[in-house]
């Protein structure tokens, strides 16, 4: 089987495995079978249209599928598949996110 | 352009490099010769501009607006306790200069933005990418592309590394590899996930070996490759970068030709020092509720990682991790009074933002998390 190896940002998602064998003959077959095993990795990969989100980068060996054949990459038994993610760090403090609020909330605050 | 000479002094303090042939005379001289900007004078930051200055780079730039802080000494180790409330940059070139004064270090204690990027970086021969966050990350690979500067990147999270040397002249950018950033939350930042403190140290020398090389014209510095650290595996990983022909900077069709508006771009705040807020509207502040819970039930959520609890706790509150959040709404009544918490506020404004978009409108955000309230409210509980 195909190994596919999980960044640490993401193994929140895998139960915290490094690794996970993958069944399947391409990088699509591959990562439908990783979201069928851990259904909450599913959108941090794909977007809501199901393609494979732009910051997502996967290697078969030392080659970026994008140079490749895409999702249709072929891979073989024990290959190693790599998730590369953007990480933003250095180190900063929290202080990110609130984007998708409405403006007011029900008030039921300090009066 | 003539080389510098070496005086007596520099000479003996760079004998050991004078020893390797690779180096020698010459590229000492072209060190001295050199210029590098550091952005950032954090976890990254700190071995690479030590290292750097160690090694004679003639002048050194510093970027940071930041004071030292002390949460930042477990890896930050260019500064000190006793420069804890100094301004970084000021506090890191007083090391520098004790550690070298052969060399000159100018500073900037200004956030890096698109308004005076290019004007700071223009001087210098090289870029050092120690930032922390997205909207820097992104503005300082455009200025590296801009000014056909190599931009030495690396970017640390709990155990994993990246180094690469993006120069658009020679190889890929940043963008090639990341044409845009993940959205706002979808990967946790540093600070809620940790970050064993040697990591940037290894991660930082190695950054700092990359720099030296390009300067130095030696070795094969890692243009067109990406390496990846891990350091509980020990493994070091090298994948093939190649330049993407639709790169939207360094493409042939490119069509970013200045720089932008990157915290629009990234749809988060890069300088932002107002932390853990949901907006005024939905946020409540630690004495706020503490008056609250004397009169009113509500309910507590506290969202953190179970591990955290075990630093500081609020009584009665339920924890539900935000990544476990969505798939345990059942557990939440929306008819009930309810306030989110986390160690700083910025957790608990995604998980409000996660509630309030699956109906809940009786929900605040406690603002700056357990932080707030150990400081403000309780001050037995520690700040961590």
């Amino acid at each position: 089987m195909p190994v596919l190896r999980i960044p640490t940002p993401l193994r929140a998602y895998t139960d915290g495995k490094s690794e996970v064998n993958v069944s399947g003959s391409n990088i699509s077959d591959a990562l439908m079978d990783l979201t069928t095993q851990y259904p909450a990795i599913k959108p941090h990969l794909f977007n809501e249209a199901g393609d494979l989100r732009p910051f997502v980068n996967l290697f078969v060996g030392e080659n970026n599928i994008k140079d490749l054949q895409g999702v249709n990459t072929p891979i073989q038994d024990g290959e190693k598949i790599m998730l590369i993610p953007s990480i933003a760090g250095g180190c900063r403090c929290e202080g990110e996110a609130r984007k998708n609020l409405p403006a007011k909330g029900e008030q039921y605050g300090t009066s | 352009m003539a080389l510098p000479e070496l005086s007596r002094d520099e000479i003996l303090r760079y004998s050991r490099h004078l020893l390797i042939p690779e180096v020698g005379l010459e590229g000492q001289r072209r060190l001295k010769s050199s210029s590098a900007l550091i952005i950032g004078t954090g976890g990254l930051g700190s071995p690479v501009a030590l290292y750097l200055a160690a090694a004679g780079i003639g002048r050194i730039g510093l970027v940071d607006y930041d004071t030292v802080d002390a949460s930042n000494l477990q890896r930050q180790v260019i500064h000190g306790t006793s420069t804890v409330g100094r301004l970084k940059v000021e506090s890191a070139r007083d090391k520098l200069l004790d550690l070298n004064p052969e060399i000159q270090v100018d500073v900037y204690n200004e956030p890096y933005t698109s308004e005076n990027a290019l004007r700071i970086a223009q001087d210098y021969d090289i870029i050092l990418d120690g930032t922390d966050n997205f909207p820097t990350r992104y503005l300082t690979n455009d200025v590296a592309v801009f000014l056909g500067k190599p931009n030495v990147y690396a970017s640390i999270y709990r155990f994993d590394g990246q180094v690469s040397v993006f120069y658009a002249k020679e190889g890929p950018c940043y963008r090639c590899l990341f044409p845009e950033p993940p959205p706002p939350g979808l990967v946790p930042s540093c600070a809620e996930g940790g970050v064993l403190g040697v990591l940037p140290g290894t991660i930082g020398t190695l950054q700092a070996t990359e720099a030296l090389k390009v300067l130095l014209g030696i070795g094969e510095p890692l243009i067109g490759k990406l390496l990846l650290y891990n350091a509980l595996d020990m493994s070091f990983d090298f994948v093939k970068l190649k330049k993407n022909p639709n790169c939207r900077v360094c493409g042939p069709n490119a069509d970013i030709r200045e720089l932008i508006d990157y915290e629009e771009f990234c749809g988060v705040p890069s300088h932002d020092h107002e932390e853990g807020s949901a907006g005024a509207n939905w946020d409540i502040t630690a004495p706020e509720l503490a008056e609250r819970v004397k009169t009113n039930h509500l309910k507590l959520v506290d969202v953190r990682e179970p591990h955290e609890l075990e630093i500081s706790r609020l009584p009665d509150a339920t924890n539900i991790p935000l990544g476990q959040l969505a798939a345990r709404l059942s557990e939440l009544d929306s008819a009930e009074e309810m306030v989110l918490f986390c160690k700083g506020g910025t957790r608990s404004a995604r998980a409000l933002e996660l509630l309030v978009s699956a109906g809940f409108k009786k929900v605040k955000n406690l603002k700056g998390g357990i932080n707030a309230w150990a400081k403000e409210v309780d001050q037995s509980l520690p700040i961590y």
